[in-house]
């Protein structure tokens, strides 16, 4: 099932059946109606993005950036070939929404796409699709045949004279691929390492051209915008906020899994509808956006509402709108060792803040887990977060060092204790019980 | 230009400046590690970090470019502790080796981290250890843990020697420098990594722990081996040459220099030295004092022009003699009754001597090669004859738009985005040449007086002729090979002829230091009167002075010249180093000083006069070669010979203070011969390998163990070696004249069609003649 609980979707609707993902089925739901309308009436390409601009679509990926904005930056004017690229690099840990859409919707991704190059003036697209999803990326590829063959992609597409061809492009498993100036080098045959901004991609892109890069979900809101309209698109959520969101929502809840909500739905109502937190525990923690956003304790997060600006003001970021939900039985200690190793592992190598910075944190959380904690330890752990911060060629240096950050902020009792008494606050039997691998062993 | 602020100093700076650019121009110091001004920029290492008003983050100097009004802190509290805290994390994994590191003491690391870095650490876990990689014999990659993944040598591969040979694999923490599986670094400019290193990762093999950087006194010298110039630093200790770094100089190798520049230095502390005069007694060659051998010598010289008339004297020196040691050989010669004096050994065709209007030359100064928007070489192993006049077209091919072009005898890849690469037998190139003027007079409208009519243009001489239409600055240049074959006077007409339609400057890129240099010394023959390098031997002569040469590798007809040699009566070799050929041919052998131990001028392609002093005393008994031949002229009681200094010879041809040569020029008064090919047989295509190019070199111990000094083999183009009924890697018999050879057969379709390539100035070769003469090859 492509989603467990929705309120007012827009994406996930009628996804339900084995074909949903086909091209006869999109269309029934409506597909492709807004490029070929755009294509009919031959809208000017100002027009759609101003459109997307009205609605306060904002980016899915992560960063939150207004996508009109973006799409507004490419230089429509150049007669160099443009392109548009989707980063379904989908890597960080408790994020698995993209994944879903290519699996049951691709073809608004494409749909998406297809508009998003008419609007930027691109006539290329590539789809990054991580290389762990396989199965997706075949699947991506065939939508891309039924495409092709309906004549909505390719050369003179519904005989508007308007050329995009799509491909699809898969990687090799690097979290900092996700990072775009990484994604447009491993397109290009180059290692995935971060580059240099600016120049930004909207001037120095893929292969040196004007490129612009979008979420994956993004992309497939992209007709639902032009479909119900951007008014209608940002009333679906809140000023500043528009439209829906998928939110990846795992960890100690009874249903983890995909939800589709209204951008400004309480955290309460998502946690209720995931089944609430698991075995009927106390909520301890949440970390609302994905593994590199702070983490908020049970008390900050259950007053905030699921939008970018809420979340932020809490003091944490809405992210990929991954939703990692922690019980009692969670020693913060352990999970922040787990996190900084991702991010010790993922980091590229180029820089040396996050090259050596990374490493520097996971060794010295890995020592007080290990009851080898010193008592300056926590003092040591900031620091280091204050020297990476800030100072690297990409944001994957501030994405190891925000947990780490926001873990001994919140939790600075729990990470004291380790230090002091060589083990945990919360004794191993509760750890155990509110663990799923150990219930089984048990 | 932009006005900016750089902590309170007012600057102006061009637009487009980054930071550091800015802070360079105005003479403050920013801690810097992956920055280098002829690299791209990587903005790794992050230790250029510098405050600029407004913005909330630290950012890198290297990477940000000025913006008018900016305001930069380099020593803001914000900027000292971003460039502190890169520093601390730069050094948790830095091994604590420092005493026992070849950098120490001249380490950008050990410098800075006196500045940025902390008393102690407090970085308590274990340090990263990375494993040691082989990569040939002159780059040590012992100490990788050192690696502080600035990039630079990944860089200075990618995009100053053309070819990536390292490169970051893995990532985080673990990624490390290296080659690809198994590879060794081949490129001809590879040292210059180790001097981009700001660490002790990349060191060099063959200096490792000889020396501590503080004991090394530099001084300055000249490379004695290619014809660019190149600057070069020499270190010595006790006066012993440790190594050679180059010295930087923006208008010749600005801060580069070549392998063969850098590790040639080896030979000079070789124990092949020759370090004693020897004289022939009783057959054999024995160590004797030196007024002995100078008396062997006048006597003998003095006895041979009284028997048989100063015609009987031939003198053949090195092109990279000096310029003093050249004017006094010919002054020696000459004053003997003899012309026959040349410095020329590797050329076949002199039809151009006596019909030059001047001194040839580059033709243009190198510092305007980046202006160049055409460019044309013909006849020439790019990369391994002159690694850095390739690096430099190398650069010049980068810009769009410009197209640079090489009509050769081989398809060895310069490693140069080439606009078009032609390869023809180099009995063709005149034909090539001749097609690229016909298809260029065939699309200007321009007319010439030169018979094209049997000339047809292929696609690719079509395509080099279209470059050459645009009105930008263009250059032909001839190469080494353009001079050595039996059709270089033609060539050189046929050249001046496209150059003058084209309006395009030309020149010869020359193949030594002294190449233009031997013709303001007057080593060669007058037209007419005198026998040059290639008569000498065909014509044997009584008695031979060879300077700074070994025929049987320099010599365009080794074969030849070792049998004239051979025969003579009396054979004076001045020499730097003993071999095994001059025991049966020398009746003489003179230890004269190398390039570090004498004082000298050289005259670069483009016509600079640099002079060098000597950089420690001579080895041995071991004298400079102007010295030993002013003595000689004395004994010789010839008039002119009493020089105190080898700056009174140098001011007897060149005017006080000339920093380039004057009375340059490339015009040549040839008729052009009707072109048409006629070819019997095979013909031999002879490249000089690059470290067998000069007997320094060739003595270079490490230098002789790289990839470029493998031993010769025959290549064949496929299609001949079928229709020589050989297969490939089989063991062919290579015959020249007299003398023949056994190499493997190597199938290579670079190689022209009814060509065999042989190298030549290799021991496993010197038995075989002429360098692109006809050839014969048959099963072994």
């Amino acid at each position: 099932m492509a989603i467990l609980g929705s309120i007012n979707p827009l994406l996930t609707v009628g996804l339900d059946g084995d074909n949903a993902w086909r091209l006869a089925d999109y269309v029934k739901r409506g597909g492709y109606t807004a490029l070929r309308g755009i294509l009919a009436e031959k809208v000017p390409p100002g027009v759609v993005v101003d459109k997307v601009k009205k609605s306060v679509l904002r980016g899915r990926g992560g960063a939150g950036f207004p996508t009109g904005l973006k799409w507004s930056f490419m230089p429509n004017y150049l007669p160099v070939e443009k392109y548009v690229v989707c980063n379904s690099d989908e890597g960080e840990p408790g994020t698995f929404k993209d994944r879903d859409i290519l699996r049951f919707n691709p073809h608004a991704v494409i749909e998406g796409m297809v508009i998003a190059g008419y609007a930027v003036g691109a006539s290329r697209g590539y789809n990054y699709i991580h290389g762990e999803i396989w199965e997706v990326y075949k699947r991506f590829e065939e939508a891309l045949d039924e495409a092709r063959a309906a004549g909505l992609i390719g050369k003179d597409i519904q005989g508007s004279g308007f050329d995009f061809e799509l491909f699809a492009h898969h990687g090799y498993g690097a979290y900092i691929c996700g990072e775009e100036s990484a994604l447009l080098n491993s397109i290009e045959g180059k290692k995935g390492q971060p580059r240099f901004k600016p120049p930004f991609p909207a001037s120095f892109g893929l292969y040196g051209k004007p490129t612009t890069i979008n979420n994956t979900e993004t992309f497939a809101s992209v007709p639902f915008v032009l479909n119900i309209g951007p008014e209608a698109y940002l009333e679906a959520g809140k000023p500043n906020n528009g439209g829906t969101k998928l939110f990846s929502v795992s960890g100690h809840v009874n249903r983890p899994g995909n939800y589709e909500v209204p951008l400004g739905t309480p955290f309460s109502t998502l946690l209720e509808m995931a089944g609430g937190v698991r075995g009927g525990r106390q909520l301890k923690a949440c970390i609302p956006g994905g593994s590199s956003a702070p983490v908020l304790p049970a008390q900050v997060v259950m007053d905030c509402t699921m939008d970018y600006d809420s979340i932020s003001k809490a003091g944490s970021m809405l992210g990929s709108g991954a939703v990692i939900v922690m019980d009692e039985t969670t020693c913060m200690v352990k999970a922040l060792e787990r996190l900084s190793y991702f991010y010790y592992e993922e980091s590229c190598g180029q820089c040396t803040p996050c090259r050596e910075g990374t490493n520097w944190l996971y060794q010295i959380i890995h020592r007080i887990e290990h009851g080898l904690g010193r008592p300056d330890d926590l003092d040591l752990l900031r620091s280091v977060t204050t020297n990476i911060m800030g100072r690297t060629i990409c944001a994957l240096g501030d994405a190891a060092s925000m947990p780490v950050q926001s873990f001994i902020k919140h939790f600075q009792d729990e990470f004291a204790y380790h230090i002091e008494h060589k083990k945990c606050l919360v004794p191993p039997e509760i750890q155990r019980a509110g663990s799923g691998f150990f219930k089984a062993t048990f | 230009m932009l006005d900016i602020e750089i902590d309170g100093k007012q600057v102006q700076v061009p637009a487009g400046s980054t930071i550091m650019e800015a802070a360079q121009a105005s003479g403050t110091y920013i801690p810097h590690f992956c920055y280098h001004k002829k690299l791209s920029i990587a903005a790794n290492c992050r230790m250029c970090m510098v405050q600029v008003e407004k913005a909330p983050k630290p950012l890198p100097a290297c990477a940000t470019p000025v913006t008018n009004g900016m305001k930069v802190f380099t020593h803001s509290e914000l900027a000292i502790k971003a460039q502190k805290g890169v520093m601390e994390f730069l050094l948790i994994n830095h091994p604590l080796d420092c005493p026992i590191c070849d950098q120490g003491g001249e380490c950008q690391l050990q410098d800075l981290s006196v500045g940025y870095g902390g008393g102690s650490s407090r970085y308590g876990e274990a340090k990263r250890v990375v494993f040691q990689k082989h990569v040939g014999p002159l780059i040590s990659m012992q100490e990788m843990s050192r690696c502080i993944h600035c990039t630079r040598c990944v860089r200075f591969g990618q995009e100053i020697a053309g070819v990536m040979e390292l490169g970051m694999a893995g990532r985080n923490m673990h990624s490390e420098i290296q080659t690809f599986v198994g590879r060794t670094i081949d490129s001809e400019l590879s040292g210059n990594m180790i001097d981009l290193c700001p660490v002790g990762a990349l060191t060099s093999k063959p200096f490792r722990y000889s020396a501590r950087s503080w004991e090394l006194s530099r001084r300055k010298s000249v490379s004695p081996h290619d014809s660019f110039g190149t600057n070069l630093t020499v270190q010595v200790k006790n006066n012993r040459v440790m190594r050679v770094l180059p010295r930087e100089n923006e208008e010749i190798n600005e801060c580069w220099i070549s392998d063969k520049d850098r590790f040639s230095y080896e030979a000079l502390n070789s124990s092949n030295r020759l370090l004693k005069p020897m004289v022939r007694v009783d057959g054999a060659l024995r160590e004797v004092e030196w007024n002995v051998a100078l008396d062997y010598v006048a006597h003998g010289l003095r006895d041979i022009v009284k028997n048989h008339g100063g015609d009987s004297i031939a003198a053949l020196a090195s092109p990279r003699s000096t310029l003093e040691e050249l004017f006094l050989l010919q002054k020696l010669v000459r004053g003997s009754g003899s012309d026959n004096i040349d410095f020329r050994p590797r050329r076949r065709d002199y039809s151009s001597d006596g019909k030059l209007a001047g001194i040839p030359w580059l033709g243009m100064r190198i510092a305007d090669i980046r202006n160049l928007e055409s460019v044309l070489v013909v006849g020439s192993f790019l990369r391994k004859d002159h690694p850095l006049f390739s690096q430099r077209l190398r650069q010049l091919a980068k810009v769009p738009g410009n197209k640079i072009s090489l009509l050769s005898v081989a398809g060895d890849d310069p490693l140069i985005n080439l606009h078009q690469h032609v390869s023809v037998a180099p009995g063709e190139l005149p034909l090539s040449i001749a097609a690229v003027l016909k298809a260029f007079v065939q699309i200007s409208g321009l007319t010439t007086s030169v018979d094209l009519s049997d000339v047809e243009v292929s696609e690719g001489c079509r395509a080099i002729a279209e470059s050459f239409l645009g009105s930008g600055p263009k250059a032909i240049f001839l190469g080494n090979v353009s001079e050595q074959v039996s059709c270089a006077g033609q060539l050189h007409a046929l050249a001046q002829e496209l150059a003058r339609l084209s309006d395009a400057s030309f020149g010869f890129i020359g193949e030594a230091s002294n190449s233009v240099g031997g013709y303001l010394a007057k080593a060669v023959p007058d037209r007419g009167k005198g026998h040059n390098a290639y008569e000498m031997f065909a014509q044997p002569r009584k008695a031979y002075i060879l300077m700074g040469i070994e025929p049987e590798f320099d010599c365009i007809d080794p074969q030849m010249a070792v049998g004239a040699l051979k025969k003579a009566e009396l054979v004076v070799a001045l020499s730097t180093f003993k071999s095994n050929e001059a025991d049966m041919y020398a009746d003489v052998l003179l230890p004269v000083a190398p390039f570090t131990e004498t004082s000298g001028t050289y005259v670069s392609a483009e016509g600079r006069v640099q002079s060098v002093s000597g950089v420690c005393h001579p080895a041995g008994e071991c004298r400079p070669g102007w010295k030993v031949l002013r003595v000689l002229g004395n004994l010789l009681d010839l008039p002119g010979f009493d020089y105190e200094s080898s700056e009174q010879v140098k001011n007897e041809l060149l005017p006080e203070g000339s920093v380039f040569l004057e009375g340059l020029s490339n015009d040549v008064a040839l008729d052009i011969v009707p072109l048409s090919v006629s070819r019997q047989g095979l013909e031999r295509i002879a490249d000089v390998p690059i470290y067998f190019a000069d007997a320094l070199v060739r003595n270079a111990e490490s230098l002789q163990k790289t990839r470029d000094a493998s031993a010769p083999v025959a290549r064949l183009n496929p299609a001949t070696l079928k229709d020589l009924g050989l297969a490939a890697n089989d063991p062919v018999r290579i015959i020249q004249g007299e003398g023949s050879v056994v190499l493997n057969a190597v199938a290579d379709d670079t190689v022209p069609r009814s060509s065999v390539r042989v190298a030549a100035a290799h021991a496993s070769t010197a038995a075989l003649g002429e360098m692109f003469g006809t050839i014969s090859v048959e099963r072994a």
